[in-house]
């Protein structure tokens, strides 16, 4: 018996030893289910300003509305710079918990899968920005951060495999449904991060903790 | 028994069983990676990676990054199958043994 065990216990060591090694797992659901908070009140503050009802458009006009153009840019550099140092307090508390250092070479890995397509689709949307073409921003963003998360997924949870695939989707809906790109924001970078922050949290942390 | 015979003696220690799994899944993995993946001291590893070497179950890469050298290991297509044999072995007696 106790030799079916010793050949169990190393099943299992062989397992977590392929796993530990070549993915990241100390991410943590609740950094999803803050920065989509933080998006969602973003967009609100957003939407309850005037600057919207010109946004909305797409056809916004750059004269003298450059100020209102950097509050938006603003609030959505604070929101992203919020959810990055929210998410590194979670991830770094739950690699405490498992005993893992946080910048491991999974984390490089999948830092790197997801950056190299978010930087791509930043660089695009800037210059779409530059030239005064603001409405298809929106979907963009939203494409090339699903395209890098589905990237990413195959060094980390399986949960971003999806939650990637239903940014690219939300994305091109977006770009088909033109104009409401504000709307898209909330539920790409709000409501999908909170429900599939959540369900990490639920699936991987609770009552492991 | 059935796959006891597939069970290879170079994979009995803890550590091998490490090494192995973390080569069966990533390319080059280098020694401070190695060390901090299993958690172990300095000495313990190196004496393991040798005996492996031997059976040429990995392969060994000495470079300099920088000032520093620095040694990298990778698993031999011998060393993988040879693992996958034993991990087999492990599931068969396991099963048969329930």
């Amino acid at each position: 018996m106790t030799e079916t065990n010793k050949h169990l216990e190393d099943l299992t060591q062989i397992r977590t030893m392929m796993e530990r090694s070549s993915r990241f797992l100390s991410l943590s659901g609740l950094s999803g289910v803050f920065a989509g908070i933080y998006a969602i009140i973003g967009a609100s503050i957003v939407y309850f300003s005037d600057t919207y009802s010109n946004f909305i458009s797409g056809h916004y006009s750059i004269e003298g509305q450059k100020n209102k153009l950097f509050l938006l840019i603003g609030i959505a550099a604070f929101v992203l710079f919020a959810s990055l140092v929210t998410g590194y307090l979670f991830t770094s508390r739950k690699a405490k918990k498992q005993g893992l250092k946080i910048w491991d070479k999974s984390a490089k890995l999948m830092m790197s899968s997801l950056f190299v397509p978010l930087i791509t689709g930043g660089f695009i949307c800037l210059m779409m920005l530059n030239m005064g073409n603001f409405g298809l921003v929106a979907p963009f963003t939203l494409i090339f951060y699903g395209l890098g998360l589905f990237n990413a997924s195959k060094f980390s949870f399986i949960e971003l495999k999806y939650l990637g695939l239903s940014e690219i989707i939300l994305g091109l809906i977006a770009i088909i449904d033109y104009g409401y790109g504000l709307l898209y924001w909330a539920i790409g970078f709000g409501l999908l991060h909170i429900f599939y922050g959540t369900l990490m949290y639920l699936k991987y942390e609770k009552d492991k903790a | 028994m059935k796959g006891f015979n597939q069970l290879n003696k170079a994979f009995e220690s803890r550590v091998r069983l490490g090494v192995m799994s973390v080569l069966m899944v990533n390319d080059w993995v280098s020694y401070s990676e190695m060390k901090e993946l299993l958690s172990l001291t300095d000495g313990n590893l190196a004496s393991h990676i040798t005996a492996l070497d031997k059976l040429n179950y990995i392969e060994i890469e000495k470079k300099f990054v920088g000032k520093k050298p620095q040694t990298s290991y990778k698993a031999t297509k011998l060393g993988k199958t040879e693992f996958e044999k034993h991990i087999d072995g492990l599931e068969k007696l396991l099963i048969n043994n329930k």
